[in-house]
């Protein structure tokens, strides 16, 4: 049990936060990008195929895409062994009302983070594996025309619910992981502590509401503003 | 008041516990919880019963020694209370109580209510003191310190090591508890000199007595009696990642 050389609690939790954290900032990222489907169609097309050959081609992307998915690994990976190790370690009560001393989605991050994999496995498969190695028509600019395919993807309504509920998961994996993850950095001196949960916050909600958007905003105009 | 409660009964660590049902009368709203306990018990002595066994001792709220999960709650429904400041005017006439040890695996079950804490003793053991012999009361301004770094560390040696923190813990994390000692001393001029070692060897002890991880959940802040922030529990994490880093 007690061997030298093994990670500590404090540790893994410490590379839970490294790992989020880094994710966040790809969400950003991510949304500044996708915002560009909100423009007139046209104009989105032109826009969003041009930004997406840009990023395949420059080196300097290609190695944060490596940093990325190393990160939703470990950031996976570590998540199950702390969890495996917390069933070892927690108390189990034959009646329990200890939930009302905290928040639910504080303590079922462990769940929320599994419907964001299952939601990423989709995602995966939908545009980044269609992107890479799936044969894509070409726009008239002679780029890959992934806007097509994102339109195509959200004609129909089950798949929009789907996104738009994968991203209230995602809302509220944030709400309680950004604070969380400067708590496990040892964030400590009480100003700056509630400076981040505002801004946690406020990021949590752009990011949600953000990316919940891009759906719905595609499926009206394909089915109600233009027929 | 007439009370129907459900208390967990168990002979010794190794056996199995289970809940027994106990109906109490005449119970009076001014009670503490621990007189209504003495109570049952009394009944329960005098039908040549075994009492059930709980661990108290000030009844003031200040030692830490009592603790119980009620209702599935840590030391009762009001939150920053200890079980002995728990008063039977919060329930309600034929009221069902469950009360039930706290539970961790690194508390483990002695008899009925009470746990061994122990393992709490051994991280204060792995670190939390300062080891220069401090001989007689020294000259109370010897050392400059302001106030409020005074206030401020005492805020976290307040902690009175009553388990509720890791009772309340879905992962029975420690620390909450851990990490006021940490802070209590890594406050303190005295106690600054050594708080990279000790920071290292009272986590390490803490990940062997078998507590889980802290999820920040922050429900240990609301439940303890003594309102220990869990800005403590960042502060062990910030000097736990530089002692890490520095460390030879």
């Amino acid at each position: 049990m007690d061997s030298k050389n093994r990670a500590s609690t404090l540790m893994r939790k410490t590379l839970m936060a490294l790992t989020g954290l880094f994710l966040c900032f790809f969400l950003v990222i991510h949304l500044l990008g996708n915002l560009q489907l909100l423009l007139p169609a046209e104009q989105a097309k032109q826009s969003f195929n041009g930004y997406s050959q840009l990023l395949s081609g420059n080196i300097f992307i290609k190695i944060i895409s490596y940093v990325l998915y190393a990160s939703i690994i470990i950031h996976c990976l570590d998540a199950l062994v702390i969890t495996l190790k917390n069933n070892k370690t927690a108390g189990k009560y034959a009646v329990d009302n200890r939930g009302k001393a905290s928040r639910w989605y504080s303590r079922n991050m462990g769940i929320l983070g599994t419907l964001i994999l299952i939601f990423l496995v989709f995602h995966f498969k939908d545009f980044w594996y269609q992107y890479k190695f799936g044969s894509l028509p070409k726009d008239e600019n002679g780029h890959k025309d992934l806007y097509a395919i994102v339109i195509a993807a959200y004609q129909d309504w089950w798949y929009v619910l789907f996104y738009v509920l994968s991203m209230f998961a995602l809302g509220y994996h944030l709400l309680h992981g950004f604070y969380s993850a400067a708590r496990s950095l040892g964030l400590y001196h009480p100003k700056y502590v509630s400076w981040v949960r505002v801004f946690g916050i406020g990021y949590c909600y752009i990011i949600t509401i953000g990316f919940a958007i891009i759906p719905i905003y595609i499926y009206l105009t394909q089915h109600v503003l233009w027929n | 008041m007439k009370l129907y409660l459900k208390i967990w009964r168990q002979s010794d660590a190794a056996s199995e516990g289970k809940l027994v049902d106990y109906e109490l009368d005449n119970v009076i709203p001014h009670m503490s919880f621990l007189e209504m306990m003495d109570t049952l018990n009394e009944q329960l002595i005098l039908k040549g019963d075994r009492p059930v066994e709980f661990d108290h001792d000030c009844r003031e709220g200040i030692c830490g020694q009592c603790g119980m999960m009620i209702n599935g709650q840590a030391h009762g429904p009001i939150a920053n209370l200890t079980t002995c400041q728990l008063h039977m005017r919060e329930f309600k006439d034929g009221d069902t109580i469950y009360v039930e040890p706290f539970r961790a695996v690194a508390f483990p079950i002695k008899r009925d209510l009470r746990v061994d804490r122990s393992a709490f003793d051994r991280i204060i053991m792995a670190g939390g003191f300062v080891s220069v012999n401090t001989g007689q009361a020294p000259e109370a301004n010897g050392i400059p310190i302001t106030h409020e770094q005074a206030e401020s560390a005492f805020d976290s040696a307040a902690c009175i090591g009553c388990g509720a923190c890791v009772a309340t813990c879905k992962n029975s994390s420690a620390a909450l508890f851990t990490s006021a000692k940490i802070s209590h001393l890594a406050k303190l001029p005295q106690g600054k000199m050594e708080s990279r070692k000790r920071v290292q060897s009272m986590v390490k002890q803490m990940d062997d007595e078998n507590f889980g991880h802290c999820s920040n959940t922050e429900a240990c802040e609301v439940e303890c009696p003594q309102q220990i922030s869990v800005l403590n529990i960042a502060r062990m994490n910030w000097e736990y990642s530089i002692s890490s880093v520095l460390k030879k």
